[in-house]
């Protein structure tokens, strides 16, 4: 009778989970053996390999392949690093700490899409933007960022608005650290490396492994920013696997082909995540 | 002249506390300006150089106050992200409970695949939702989009709750169980008040995800459920013409979440690392 009981509370949850996972996996997989064009609806049937042939052979797939790693990549270790360091000098108590903290978290509450408007008009612009300005008055180049720099532009926006999500965890973790042992290599003459080395990095291990992994979820399918601002360009130099695909479904109508991609992006997301959990699993082993 | 220790030790203090004054100044100042840019004139947004001092104007917010798209977006964002919440929440604390009180053989597992869920790219799946959406005459509806960002927050809540529900002491719940309540009773009475603040913490950052979730409610909706999300990505089209309004609707449609963030950052940080971080 109580199983019963557990079963039904259970149910819920997991049989929609599984209809969310199962069912959309099920015709993308489908899909991606059919031929399948929004605009030449009489052209279906089988496909066999032809979608994924298509896919694999466009020459825009390796270098999205490496945009988005660059992106992942470039994005985790400036958050890291900065949320570090800020969260050691927050450390320190003073006077307006609560204020400063919440100004330094604030941009990881905006959303995605006002982030890089905010970004390309703001700043990148290069008519009438703050970097330009800048730019200007040391008599430097002016850049026109979202032209000629567009991923590290887009690196740029996700970094100011995940930095403050590192921070934010970071500081949290701080704050259980033992003020004992510190105090104690203090008296022993550690300075400041070597507390950092052998004390906080170890403390922070877990946290950093949650920042690493939680990122890494978001930013693989990183679609708002490029939406609103580059649109992958110029050519392919901001386009992520997420756009490529994009591209295909929406842009293309080609669902076939599309599918073939959503398949790929599910392979290299399970590598990346299988990873991710192993390298993290090992930090978090200490 | 040997600086003293008590010397260094306040340089050095004060220049930490600088330090951060610059670097909040430096995180803050894009939103700052955003601000200041939604009380601009149009033309004064995109002159050059920039200009710090200005007459203040209401223009671009009664703009967009006029224009009824902003309330039927906010209304949109507001409904979706609530409703995706409830509809999450009311589907997580049963499981939630069962799970922790009486785990299986494979709780364990079942919690770890729903976490893997969150590792499915969007993309991969798009079509298919995209279609399904289509063929139930459902595309640009809220109902869709509830229950899409209730199945992309569920997995996240599962844990935030069942780690919550871990820490509340069976022997409270054997007691009640003593005095003959049911379980529908056990749950009502004893574990969602002694949970609420699990729940809530959950609850807050599931709405922070939905507010600003950016794949779905672009994609799926148009003019009827389109949020504010979809609303600010509308104005990416025009290059820079709308550049103080796009900013007064910016405002708008961060300044709820930001405020809400700001005093709900210790649950949030909970709710992210699913209490492993404390």
């Amino acid at each position: 009778m109580k199983i019963n009981i557990h079963k039904i509370l259970q149910a819920p949850s997991i049989i929609l989970l599984l209809l969310w996972m199962i069912v959309p996996l099920g015709m993308t997989l489908y899909f991606s053996f059919q031929r399948y064009h929004l605009l030449y609806p009489e052209r279906s049937g089988f496909a066999g390999l032809s979608n994924y042939d298509f896919f694999l052979t466009d020459p825009a797939l390796g270098v999205s392949v490496l945009n988005t790693l660059t992106l992942v990549g470039g994005v985790i270790v400036i958050s890291v690093i900065l949320g570090l360091g800020i969260s050691l000098l927050l450390q320190e108590a003073f006077r307006g700490r609560g204020i400063i903290r919440i100004l330094l978290i604030s941009p990881f509450f905006i959303m995605p899409t006002v982030n890089a408007l905010m970004w390309k008009n703001m700043f990148m612009n290069p008519a009438y933007g703050l970097f330009a300005y800048i730019s200007e008055i040391f008599g430097l180049p002016v850049v026109n960022w979202l032209a000629e720099l567009p991923l590290l532009s887009i690196i740029i926006m996700l970094s100011w608005q995940w930095t403050p999500f590192a921070l934010l965890i970071f500081m949290t973790s701080l704050q259980s650290m033992d003020q004992e042992q510190i105090e104690a290599a203090e008296i022993e003459g550690a300075g400041f490396w070597a507390k950092f080395r052998y004390l906080t990095l170890p403390h922070l291990g877990r946290a950093i492994g949650v920042v690493v992994m939680i990122q890494a979820i978001f930013h693989l399918g990183v679609f708002a920013e490029i939406y609103v601002t580059t649109g992958g360009g110029p050519g392919h130099d901001s386009t992520n696997t997420t756009w490529l695909i994009f591209k295909q479904a929406l842009l293309a109508f080609d669902v076939g082909v599309a599918s073939a991609g959503g398949v790929f992006a599910i392979i290299v997301a399970n590598i990346i995540a299988f990873f991710l959990i192993k390298t993290v699993a090992k930090g978090m082993g200490k | 002249m040997i600086i003293g220790y008590r010397n260094m030790k306040r340089i050095k203090h004060q220049t930490t506390v600088l330090a951060c004054c610059i670097l909040a100044v430096i995180f803050f100042f894009p939103i700052f300006w955003m601000v200041l840019t939604s009380f601009k004139t149009e033309l004064q947004a995109i002159q050059f150089p920039p200009v710090l001092f200005f007459e203040p104007t209401l223009e671009n917010f009664s703009i967009i106050n006029e224009n009824s798209d902003y309330t039927k977006h906010a209304l949109n964002s507001i409904i979706t992200s609530l409703g995706a919440t409830a509809l999450a929440i009311i589907i997580a604390v049963p499981s939630a409970y069962s799970m922790a009180f009486f785990p299986g053989r494979y709780t364990k597992d079942i919690l770890l695949w729903m976490l893997s869920t969150k590792m499915l790219p969007a993309v991969a799946v798009l079509m298919p939702i995209y279609l399904l959406a289509q063929w139930s005459n459902l595309l640009d509806t809220r109902i869709v989009l509830i229950f899409i960002l209730a199945m992309m927050n569920l997995p996240i809540i599962m844990w935030l709750l069942f780690a919550y529900f871990k820490e509340i002491p069976k022997e409270i719940l054997e007691a009640s169980r003593m005095d003959g309540a049911s379980t529908m009773e056990e749950i009502r009475y004893v574990v969602l008040p002694l949970a609420w603040g699990g729940i809530a913490s959950a609850a807050l950052l599931s709405i922070v995800l939905c507010w600003n979730e950016a794949f779905w409610t672009i994609l799926l909706t148009a003019a009827d459920a389109g949020t504010l999300t979809a609303l600010v990505a509308s104005y990416s089209m025009p290059e820079g013409l709308f550049w103080a309004k796009l900013s007064a609707a910016s405002t708008l449609a961060c300044a709820p979440i930001v405020v809400f963030g700001w005093f709900a950052q210790k649950q949030l940080v909970q709710g992210l690392t699913f209490g492993a971080v404390k």
